[in-house]
């Protein structure tokens, strides 16, 4: 039976929370449009999401939803998926919630390889709390609790997927709408972990600090830098410098290792 | 055969079907006798990064209707209280089992205590009730634990096994039954939301895969299960309901012995001074002294004090600084003893007939 992405919104709790102009609703849009193409069944499907403006995405789905505590929404996931490897998993997860908090879950669902999609929103900030610095946050941009610059280097989350284990990892923007849903399609079709990394526009509490006040701001921004990663390896091949601001997007490891949690 | 082997083995007769934990002396024994056991039953078992995640993973998998629990001591139980409190919220039966070691902090790992009593109760933020069982037999190590799965799915809600290292690792003879009864959980019924309680205040469970579709969240939500964190009746009525659900059925639940009802001096025992109690009562062989052994000490059954009516002190020993007889001082007019010890070793009949001998 095929379903429209209408079919797997929760209607009666829309209006959502999201600021004017926020990317959560693109990913979650771009999510739903891969879910439908899957034809997977609406009550076949668990969405598990951390705490967090983009984990409040887990809310808005008419599926059978987890919304956890801050950081563990993988530990959870893993315990659905485990109990019952029949449930499509799919986890909605913010910078914060993923990297900093939830770091050793991350790594450690990455290194199990188990069967789930990993959708993570990279606003590059603490959106719900106000605008603190997250591990992600790019050195030198400004935050609540990095007013003169963050002086910490920002964890690649695609490359430290890829790293510690995972079967899929690729990295897209809110801009790259059509990546960004082809990337969440490849990655729940595949067994094991897929992570899939959004850049996504936070204009209240990142742009407003970081000289792109609007949401059409930061997808300039994100048009402008991202750096294609096969593009980014030929320069690096001839020894061509990589501007700071410029990040790579794109699929990072898709593999096929043993995985956990797939169904008999 | 070991406490905690028994635990394990009072968990697979329940049905526990998913196991998520990680290694803490005294504890470990539950996991590995697990590790052992659950996937020869087609059944999971999943050692964890830490104890956050093994709690995490305990309430996923009950969500999917898996009869779930984990096994920790003392750190691994404080790690634990953000996402208790969570499963009391989104009324998740689960089940822990708490190997109690000395402590603050690492403490002495091998040795016992009773020190995480108040912890269980109070451990996690906000107001809320828990059901926690005391063993003091490795008999009692088993039925117990299949008692704590069934609590759990009867009341929708985390219940704690709180053993010690004295009966964890003590090895007894114990009858394992060729079946145990199980009280299943109750379906969500037809017409009825996932957070919106039948008569005796608990929600049927609407387990994920069913079609029906919940959406569970630890804020503070409606009937529905929405989100609804500003409005003050949605989240007084649910957090009362929550601790209603199980004060209100204390008396039902209470698991005690009475013993010499009449007695002047009484012994109030949970874990390892039960057995010191019996072996006293059995040395003086009179019926002076008696004794309420509880073996669960959440709810707590103060309805059990007043059966004593000629009581003229309740005497508390236990492996702490005195947590439960603070508990029994509030609950009676009754002049109470507390007679604490700590460092690891349980109490002796010198001890106990000593701290008698003030009121002969
Ligand atoms: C244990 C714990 N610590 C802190 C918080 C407060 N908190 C809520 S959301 C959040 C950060 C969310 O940031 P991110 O994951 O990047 O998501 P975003 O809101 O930016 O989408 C924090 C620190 C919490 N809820 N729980
Ligand atoms: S604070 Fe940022 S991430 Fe949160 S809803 Fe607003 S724009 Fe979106």
């Amino acid at each position: 039976m095929s379903s429209k992405i209408k079919d797997w919104l929760r209607q009666d709790r829309l209006p959502h929370i999201y600021c004017t102009g926020c990317g959560n609703g693109t990913v979650i849009n771009c999510t739903l449009s891969a879910v439908t193409q899957m034809g997977w069944e609406i009550d076949d499907t668990v969405f598990v999401s951390g705490i967090g403006c983009s984990s409040r995405a887990s809310g808005y789905i008419s599926t059978d939803s987890l919304h956890t505590t801050h950081g563990r929404a993988l530990a959870f996931a893993t315990g659905v998926k485990m109990a019952k490897p029949e449930l499509n998993v799919v986890v909605f997860t913010g910078d914060g919630d993923l990297s900093a908090i939830g770091g050793n879950h991350f790594i450690h669902a990455c290194r199990r390889n188990i069967d789930m999609t990993v959708i993570c929103i990279n606003n590059m900030i603490y959106g719900m709390t106000g605008g603190q610095g997250s591990p992600c946050t790019p050195e030198g941009k400004y935050s609540t609790t990095t007013p003169y610059g963050a002086h910490e280097p920002a964890f690649d989350l695609a490359e430290l997927a890829a790293a510690a284990g995972a079967n899929y990892s690729a990295r897209w923007t809110a801009y790259h709408v059509k990546q960004l849903s082809d990337a969440i399609k490849t990655g729940l079709e595949k067994p094991g972990l897929s992570f899939i990394e959004s850049i996504t526009q936070c204009p209240t509490s990142y742009g407003r600090r970081n000289k792109l006040r609007t949401a059409s701001d930061m997808l300039e921004y994100m048009r402008t830098n991202a750096l294609l990663l096969s593009k980014k390896r030929r320069m690096e091949e001839i020894g061509e410098e990589i501007p700071a601001e410029r990040f790579t997007v794109g699929e990072f490891v898709n593999r096929n290792k043993p995985a956990m949690g797939v169904p008999k | 055969m070991q406490g905690n082997y028994a635990c394990a083995e009072g968990a697979l007769a329940a049905g526990c079907d998913f196991f998520g934990g990680y290694p803490i002396t005294p504890s470990t024994e539950v996991a590995e006798q697990m590790a052992l056991r659950l996937p020869k039953m087609e059944r999971t078992f999943i050692q964890m990064e830490d104890e956050i995640a093994s709690i995490s993973a305990v309430i996923g998998a009950s969500w999917t209707g898996a009869r779930a629990m984990t096994a920790t001591s003392g750190p691994g139980f404080s790690l634990m209280m953000e996402n208790l409190g969570y499963a009391v919220m989104t009324e998740t039966p689960l089940v822990v089992v708490n190997i109690q070691r000395g402590g603050p902090s690492t403490g002495q790992p091998t040795m016992s205590a009773q020190g995480d009593m108040m912890q269980c109760r109070y451990g996690s933020h906000g107001d809320y009730s828990i059901i926690a069982l005391t063993p003091s037999t490795v008999q009692e190590m088993f039925d117990l634990t299949v008692k704590a799965f069934n609590l759990a799915d009867r009341f929708r809600c985390p219940v704690f096994l709180m053993s010690d290292e004295t009966i964890g690792h003590m090895r007894e003879k114990i009858t394992i039954p060729d079946s145990v009864e199980i009280i299943p959980r109750k379906p969500l019924k037809e017409g009825m939301l996932p957070f919106e309680p039948e008569e005796d205040g608990v929600p049927g469970f609407p387990e994920f895969g069913k079609g029906y579709r919940t959406h569970v969240t630890g804020l503070t939500h409606d009937t529905r299960g929405y989100p609804d964190a500003t409005d003050c009746t949605v989240h007084a009525d649910l957090v009362q309901r929550l601790r209603d659900k199980i004060e209100s059925k204390k008396e039902e639940i209470a698991d005690f012995d009475l013993v010499n009802t009449s007695a002047e001096i009484v012994f109030v025992t949970y874990g390892p001074a039960t057995r010191t109690v019996r072996q006293l009562m059995k040395e003086r062989d009179d019926i002076l002294i008696g004794h309420l052994n509880m073996r669960m000490v959440w709810p707590f059954p103060d309805h059990a004090l007043a059966e004593f009516a000629n009581a003229k002190v309740f005497i508390v020993p236990e492996m702490n600084l005195g947590q439960i007889a603070g508990e029994v001082k509030k609950n009676t007019n009754v002049p109470v003893l507390s007679v604490p010890k700590i460092g690891g070793e349980m109490h002796t009949p010198d001890e106990l007939m000593k701290a008698m001998e003030e009121y002969l």
